[in-house]
């Protein structure tokens, strides 16, 4: 509909190398075309968003899109990397979707409450996950519109 | 996944009354138990919120899943309507979908950074409009899952 054109970035915060993988084959299984990127705790998602240390080449970390999070991730966690994206000027404009197996109520709101733009429960099986996917997909590149960071960081 | 039933409540904030038409005429034609509120503009958008003036029983303004909002509306226009949402500790957690006829890069990057959940420009056909609701309804209501409201839920279903 409206951004099929463009190529969508999006930047992954998961620990788990199994959950990696499983997301990143359920993302391929989509018509639409994007890049995906992955970190593997809030620390790196920080460095990775302020172009620090091994993500200092933009080339390397491009600005994404979309942050697809994760809540329990060890050194720095999804809850506390999410404080700091929506807290920081530069970044807070970049839509933070939650993806967890965490169902607890108070996760939940925690997270819409500090500025997520919504929250997913982790289907436990592969086809929920693509499906799941699927309608994440249809949402944020099909018919909204996501800030042009082309124009914003350049 | 919201593996439970329940009747979604959806709040449009649109001034255009057929443009509001519109949006009701395609959320009946998708699948879906929902309740479906209009307001006029963002004055009342947070009246309704707060309960406030002409929304002071809470049963004629129960809290909404998920607020679609227009940016030009005459006394408050959506961008202060959501700046206020997102400041108010009570309100914050109810997912906003802006629904606007601007595609203006600074009204989309605005949204975004006052804590909007997506940005959508206005289809101008009843057709467009489906296609939109259709996928609103997939996205918000059957792979999100939302903060709970304070209306009663229909069934509870395998919720842990």
């Amino acid at each position: 509909m409206f951004n099929n054109a463009k190529l969508v970035t999006f930047l992954i915060a998961e620990d788990d190398p199994d959950d990696r993988l499983l997301i990143n084959e359920a993302f391929q299984e989509s018509l639409v075309s994007n890049s995906v990127f992955f970190v593997e705790d809030g620390v790196e998602l920080m460095d990775y968003l302020n172009r620090q240390g091994k993500y200092a080449d933009p080339a390397v970390a491009p600005t994404p899109d979309l942050i697809l999070l994760d809540l329990n991730m060890p050194r720095k966690d999804g809850r506390e990397a999410l404080a700091e994206i929506k807290s920081d000027p530069r970044l807070r404009y970049i839509p933070v979707v939650v993806l967890t197996t965490s169902k607890a109520e108070e996760d939940i709101l925690r997270s819409y409450d500090i500025g997520a733009a919504s929250y997913i429960t982790k289907p436990v099986t592969f086809d929920g996950l693509v499906e799941a996917i699927k309608g994440f997909k249809q949402y944020w590149v099909q018919i909204v519109c996501l800030p042009n960071f082309d124009m914003v960081n350049e | 996944m919201n593996d439970y039933h329940q009747t979604f409540t959806i709040l449009i904030a649109e001034d255009d009354s057929d443009d509001c038409v519109l949006v009701q005429t395609a959320f009946q034609q998708a699948d879906m138990v929902h309740n479906l509120f209009c307001v006029p503009d963002g004055n009342e958008l947070l009246n309704f919120l707060r309960h406030q003036a002409n929304y002071a029983d809470p049963a004629r303004a129960p809290k909404p899943d998920l607020v679609l909002l227009d940016l030009n509306m005459p006394r408050m226009d959506g961008r202060q309507a959501l700046a206020e949402m997102k400041a108010d500790p009570g309100l914050r957690s109810i997912p906003v979908v802006v629904l606007s006829n601007s595609s203006l890069q600074e009204d989309i990057l605005r949204t975004y950074d006052l804590g909007g959940a997506g940005f959508i420009i206005k289809p101008p056909t009843l057709e467009g409009m489906v296609e939109v609701v259709n996928v609103l309804k997939q996205y918000w209501f059957e792979v999100v899952k939302l903060a709970e409201s304070d209306h009663v839920k229909i069934g509870t279903g395998s919720r842990s």
